[in-house]
């Protein structure tokens, strides 16, 4: 009897197990997203929305859709991928993974897939709730799709990388907090100032789903 | 590769030096036989854990190589670790996992496919049939650590490394473990397990060998060491110290010391007679009185120091 080249019962079993993890921590992973959108649209929204014009023929509330779901795409990919492996390093369980018939590139397919999966689900939420508040309108699914998980997944794989990287969870947190928290907010500034000259020349903003 | 006459595992010029400097194993050469109970004996430190991490995929060794069951550890590592199992030292679980799903992962973790009636046996064998649905850090620590013995045997191994399975384990439970690895090997599971209680390599295993500071000193079969570790000593504080040790007690293997005022038995703990009774006897019959008495079981340390020793005069 000889392994196999490829262990996929053993990504499919990370999987699950961190599928479960987030069944488990559905209030937090999910409430904490929907409600963070929800008053993203009652103070941007509401507030300040409706002393806006519209963006290239888009209502402002439905401009900022894909940046708050882009916004929660990077921090959630960032934080699930680094807490998914910083966990088992934390608690000591790691020693299984390291003791299994796993290479590394399938412990990485296991964890990264699991935490785009995650955020994937977290980004479609808030779209959905989104929706609720505004007209969203989206020109191209597919394409939406593909870019989300695309960016999920580079965000994921550099999220493992920060809690291989990350000493405790102190450090876990601080790539996030200092530079990706702070850098879609400087994009978003940097798209407004190029938008408000000629908001006609460039209606499309990070993702493909308002315009 | 299945030939019994061959090592399960084979070690060879296996080194490790980690990164503050500290070099953990100095050149380690040991073949594990098929099926038996190899017991890794040392101080904290020796190098036993190391050991055990290098054949079971968790340390990179510096140098040298590892051969389980035909396949080397590092070019054909899926096939060498899907023959190993580990139960580490430090009871390391997800806490909030039932134990059925915690051991259903392990297996897939493995690249087994799942097997409800192979974890049922598992869990039954270690009574934990009851717990299945109980979430880890409900159980208590001896629960908990038969939960990690289920998980090191979920993917059927045919190689399992126990480190130090009884640190910090009750008597009773202590118990429980020894038979549960006789038991094992009885079903053809070769057991490699680390421990500084001698009397549980004594109670379980075939062969010993004593790792201390990074070299495997001695390996030899247990009944062999045995005889070395039985010798004990008793030490008499005497009310009069003696200018010598009197004839009369010339039966016995005794010698004076601290400038005559103690006097030193050594004998044979193992043997039925003592001759302590007798040897007190007799000093009552001289009129030798003592003071205070002690009795001292050469311990493993005093084995290491010895043997180190020895192996430095030679």
């Amino acid at each position: 009897m000889s392994a196999a080249a490829f262990n996929a019962r053993g990504v499919w079993a990370i999987y699950k197990f961190e599928m479960h993890r987030f069944r488990r921590t559905l209030w937090t992973g999910l409430a904490v997203p929907v409600i963070t959108t929800s008053l993203y649209f009652v103070v941007f929204g509401s507030a300040i929305g409706s002393r806006m014009t519209e963006i290239g023929g888009v209502p402002y509330g439905s401009f900022i859709v894909p940046g708050l779901m882009m916004l929660s795409l990077f921090t959630e990919s960032i934080f699930n991928a680094s807490f998914g492996i910083h966990m088992p390093r934390f608690t000591g369980t790691i020693y299984e993974l390291l003791s299994a018939p796993l290479s590394a590139f399938e412990t990485v397919l296991g964890y990264v897939g699991a935490a785009a999966t995650k955020s994937m689900i977290v980004a479609l939420v808030i779209l959905a709730t989104a929706n609720l508040f505004v007209d969203v309108h989206i020109e191209h699914p597919v394409a939406m799709l593909a870019y989300l998980l695309l960016v999920a997944t580079t965000f994921c794989l550099f999220g493992f990388i920060v809690g291989i990287w990350a000493k405790g969870f102190e450090q876990l947190q601080v790539i996030p907090l200092l530079i990706v928290t702070p850098s879609p907010s400087s994009a978003a500034h940097s798209t407004r100032s190029r938008c408000s000259p000629n908001p006609g020349a460039r209606s499309r903003s990070s993702i493909p789903s308002s315009t | 590769m299945s030939d019994s006459s061959e090592p399960i595992i084979s070690i060879s010029g296996l080194t490790k030096a980690y990164a503050s400097g500290l070099q953990a194993l100095k050149g380690v050469d040991l073949e594990i036989r098929r099926g038996e109970i190899f017991a890794l004996l040392g101080p904290n430190g020796a190098g036993k854990t190391t050991l055990i991490s290098i054949v079971c995929g968790l340390v990179n060794p510096t140098s040298g190589t590892v051969v389980a069951d035909g396949h080397d550890i590092i070019r054909d590592y899926r096939n060498a670790r899907s023959k190993i199992g580990l139960v580490p030292q430090e009871l390391h679980t997800d806490q909030f996992e039932p134990v059925w799903a915690t051991v259903s992962f392990s297996r897939g973790l493995f690249g087994c496919p799942p097997d409800p009636g192979y974890i049922e046996k598992l869990l039954r064998e270690l009574s934990l049939w009851d717990k299945r649905n109980a979430i880890m850090k409900e159980l208590s620590g001896g629960m908990k650590r038969r939960v990690m013995i289920a998980k090191a045997l979920s993917h059927q191994p045919k190689i399992l490394f126990l480190d130090e399975p009884t640190a910090g384990v009750d008597v009773e439970l202590r118990r429980d473990m020894w038979q549960l690895v006789h038991r094992l090997r009885t079903s053809g599971v070769t057991i490699i397990l680390t421990t500084h209680y001698i009397e549980e390599a004594e109670e379980m295993a075939d062969r010993v060998g004593v790792i201390s500071k990074g070299e495997l000193i001695l390996v030899e079969r247990k009944s062999e060491l045995m005889k070395k570790l039985g010798k004990k000593k008793l030490t008499l504080n005497l009310a009069e110290p003696m200018a010598q040790v009197p004839s009369e007690l010339s039966d016995w293997d005794v010698k004076l010391n601290a400038d005559g005022s103690e006097l030193e038995y050594v004998f044979d703990g193992r043997a039925e007679r003592s001759g302590i009774p007798s040897l007190l006897r007799r000093m009552s019959d001289l009129g030798i009185g003592f003071k205070d008495l002690n009795t001292h079981q050469s311990s493993l340390e005093d084995i290491f120091v010895n043997l180190v020793t020895e192996r430095k005069a030679s």
